[in-house]
């Protein structure tokens, strides 16, 4: 949602390389694709900074929809508009779609066998894992903030604990906390 | 599967399904994940279009599987149509399911995030993106942290967590790509020493 990035900052350069990226971050993706994306269109690819890419992130997830769906909207939508919005969309689910189908045809043959199941166990770690490091990775694009470090650091911690320890819905989390939020960088905010 | 499931399904049912899809979207806050319990109410419960190990399936083979764990959506929809009988059938659960979570959210995302950059200088829309930030870098973290606990949270399962602690570390301080990672973590799953 923030400003077309300067004319010397890299950006896809057509249709088909937002594609053929997207496509690419998905296939990389199990277990979720947002630590891949942040870590190729930020400190890879460098479309966007890890400020700008916090901002699209609170888009996406406060929309209703699918977070990484939601936000190739957005990145596809910034370079070039309602085409580039879908093409992100297609280039997200297209191919990836066709393979889980491929892994559910031959899925009932071996869900049974230890080993596989033991290697869904391990890949889950290490995709949570990569999510856990990837909030920590964007902890640094919160030095700017307007509503400060402590601030900062109350809010995140109460969100921490309402979702791991309390278990509260999602929405209440986002919306409770973020009317707290909304208001103190309102108030701090220049007319 | 143990049970299957032989179904008969005409246009009003698979208007049904589309419908219900549809009005699940914009409730799809956080992910479509969110939307699961009423999915398996509708699903399994209410018309027996799935069996729960199906429904089970769907979810675990897509968040297995690269690519957005949406597309378990799509999966259900695939089984729903293969339980009609026919890979046309399939094809169009998959249609209708996707079409009916994806359209209404990104409709609204899209139009929303363009209202946005119109008005990117209003003083709501900065507090909004200043004020959302510390708030969802923390609910990433909490994300993962929930996944850590899915296999379950007793002390037994600490080489779970270290192999989740390790990879963080090395995520968070290396440029190793994700895949030796993610590599690592299904071998070590499949000799059994996790």
């Amino acid at each position: 949602m923030s400003a077309l990035p300067p004319d010397d900052r890299p950006r896809p350069e057509s249709l088909t390389d937002l594609f053929v990226s997207f496509t690419l971050l998905a296939l990389q993706g199990f277990g979720g694709v947002l630590a891949v994306v942040q870590r190729e269109l930020v400190e890879n690819k460098r479309w966007m900074t890890r400020e700008e890419f916090v901002e699209d992130w609170s888009v996406a997830q406060i929309m209703p929809g699918p977070n990484v769906i939601n936000l190739a909207l957005i990145v596809g939508g910034r370079y070039f508009g309602l085409k580039g919005a879908l093409v992100g969309l297609a280039g997200m689910l297209a191919v990836p779609l066709v393979l889980v189908l491929a892994i559910a045809l031959v899925y009932s043959q071996f869900a049974e066998h230890p080993g596989v199941a033991g290697a869904l166990r391990g890949m889950g770690a290490v995709a949570a894992g990569l999510i856990v490091s990837t909030g920590i990775k964007l902890i640094s694009a919160l030095n700017t903030n307007v509503i400060g470090w402590r601030w900062c650091a109350v809010l995140g911690l109460a969100c921490l604990v309402g979702i791991v320890v309390i278990r509260l819905p999602l929405a209440y989390v986002l919306f409770g906390l973020g009317s707290v939020a909304f208001t103190l960088a309102y108030k701090r905010l220049k007319p | 599967m143990s049970e299957t499931l032989t179904l008969n399904l005409g246009m009003a049912d698979w208007l049904q399904f589309f419908l219900h899809y549809l009005s699940l979207s914009l409730l799809a806050i956080g992910g479509a994940i969110a939307t699961i319990p009423d999915m398996h109410r509708f699903l399994v419960d209410q018309n027996l279009w799935l069996t729960d190990a199906q429904f089970n399936a769907s979810v675990a083979i897509a968040q297995a599987a690269p690519g957005p764990n949406v597309l378990f959506i799509a999966l259900m929809g695939w089984n729903v149509g293969m339980n009609a009988g026919s890979v046309v059938y399939g094809l169009l659960g998959i249609t209708l399911a996707m079409a009916g979570m994806l359209i209404p959210s990104s409709v609204l995302t899209y139009n929303a995030t363009q209202w946005g950059h119109r008005n990117r200088n209003l003083r709501a829309v900065r507090a909004f993106k200043q004020g959302m930030a510390p708030i969802v870098v923390a609910l990433l973290i909490a994300t993962g942290l929930i996944l850590a606990s899915a296999s379950g949270k007793s002390l037994d399962h600490w080489p779970l967590w270290l192999l989740a602690g390790v990879s963080a570390v090395i995520f968070w301080r290396t440029q190793l790509h994700i895949l030796w990672l993610l590599a690592v973590g299904a071998l070590l799953g499949w000799f059994g020493w996790i």
